[in-house]
């Protein structure tokens, strides 16, 4: 009960403080601490329960995304492809696969501690990568990078690279072939199946 | 060998043979189909054997065991990696290393406790396939090797010279020798186990995104971190 009170705060919290002219570096370290503190404390989510952590990221790491970019990132030059309706029912589906693989994460997440590395922001800078980093025990640190765009409604992230490996442009192939296969359409398809054994299994 | 494991190496052997022609025109693979079929060869072994083993391995030890193990070999492998930076033109980083060996293995206890870490010396990843990418020797196609998984023909090259150098493969006490490779298989497979959880979640094609996550990976890696930020389309 305590700890629902706690993430209750915290996401009023929040709301009031996703200022849109926090700057690209704070808003990671703000997000990054916030959620961390809440999976430290919550037992179910670092026993792998889907829903809470889903409803985490969904509240607290979604506003800060700019799916839509991420969407076009992944196609790459397919992108040209695609009508309106289908790139938006691309992003819903894309959108739900990110949002998964995060929580899946996120619930993965033990006692790790996150550096954050200085970000040289110059004035007037409409793209930025923050680095951070993630140190564990007995393992060489990880590197954790998230790329910024300035937008009207604040700063958001369109791509996070882990360990170099970016997890938006790694799907360019994959998305290419089922292209390549099945047109537009068919990656729609293959995306919504995805997302559909996704649910399947967790509901087991 | 048990039954079990035969029946595994067989059908694996049979899938590359029947499948190892197919290919779907990525230049980063032109042998896809062979690659395929060993991919689900290694898969069949990590899911039969390797994969239970790390499991059972990580839910038996302590993590302070756990640590303890992957410093001792990661203190064998920092001397490579100090030999590695310096091929590489990176002298302070190569001084860094060997400090980092020179700690760990007096006052770390062989290499158990890694206190060169909490004194400010970065543990590094370096290997020959490193070295030579970064020399300018382009990486070649992508090939996915039995037991050993995914590489390129640079990265394979590489490998034979880190297999070579490997202190632990220079043991002259065969049964000691084979226990620590078995130990370190299995400790670097338990090391995996979570990036294996949000791999399979994240997947649309499980082979095509390890293929693309290991080539982002190693090019992150031969500019240390630092890689030009590829054209977006």
């Amino acid at each position: 009960m305590k700890h629902w009170l706690n993430l209750l705060a915290a996401l009023f919290f929040t709301a009031s403080v996703a200022a849109a002219d926090l700057p690209p570096d704070q808003l990671v370290k703000d997000v990054t601490n916030e959620v961390l503190d809440i999976v430290r404390q919550d037992k179910d989510i670092q026993s792998g329960n889907t829903k809470k952590t889903l409803a985490l990221v969904e509240t607290k790491v979604l506003p800060h995304f700019n799916f839509t970019r991420m969407t076009q990132l992944a196609l790459g030059k397919e992108a040209r492809k695609a009508s309106p309706e289908q790139l938006a029912a691309l992003t819903e589906e894309f959108r739900t696969l990110l949002v998964r693989t995060y929580s899946k994460a996120l619930t993965e997440y033990r006692d790790q501690q996150i550096v954050f590395k200085p970000t040289k922001i110059e004035a007037g800078a409409t793209d930025v990568k923050v680095r951070t980093e993630i140190k564990q025990s007995g393992g060489k640190p990880i590197s954790l990078d998230y790329y910024l765009e300035k937008q009207p409604a604040g700063w958001k992230v369109y791509d996070v690279e882990v360990g170099g490996v970016s997890l938006v442009t790694n799907y360019r192939a994959s998305f290419a072939q089922e292209i390549q296969a099945g047109g537009i359409d068919g990656l729609i398809k293959s995306l919504q199946a995805k997302n559909k054994s996704g649910e399947a299994a967790k509901s087991k | 060998m048990s039954k079990k494991i035969q029946a595994v190496l067989l059908s694996g052997i049979a899938a590359v043979l029947l499948t190892g022609c197919a290919t779907s025109g990525n230049p980063k693979d032109p042998i896809e189909g062979f690659n395929r079929a060993m991919y689900g060869f290694n898969e069949a072994i990590d899911t039969a054997i390797l994969k239970p083993v790390a499991k059972g391995y990580d839910a038996v030890l302590p993590t302070p065991v756990r640590t303890g193990v992957t410093n001792f070999f990661g203190n064998i492998a920092d001397f490579f990696i100090g030999v590695n930076n310096l091929l590489q033109g990176k002298p302070a980083e190569a001084v860094s290393d060997l400090g980092r060996v020179l700690i760990n293995s007096t006052i770390g206890l062989l290499g158990v406790i890694d206190w060169a870490s909490d004194m400010g010396l970065e543990k590094h990843d370096e290997d020959f396939g490193q070295t030579f990418g970064r020399w300018g020797v382009g990486d070649g196609a992508y090939v996915v090797l039995p037991f050993f998984g995914p590489r390129t023909v640079r990265d394979t090259v590489g490998l034979v010279l880190d297999v070579k150098t490997d202190p632990v493969g220079q043991i002259d006490h065969i049964p000691t020798r084979n226990t620590l490779m078995a130990l370190r298989i299995i400790d670097n497979r338990a090391d995996l186990l979570p990036a294996d959880k949000v791999i399979e979640e994240a997947a649309l094609d499980k082979y095509a995104y390890i293929r693309d996550g290991y080539l982002a990976r190693r090019r992150s890696l031969i500019y240390d971190g630092n890689p030009p930020r590829e054209e977006a389309n």
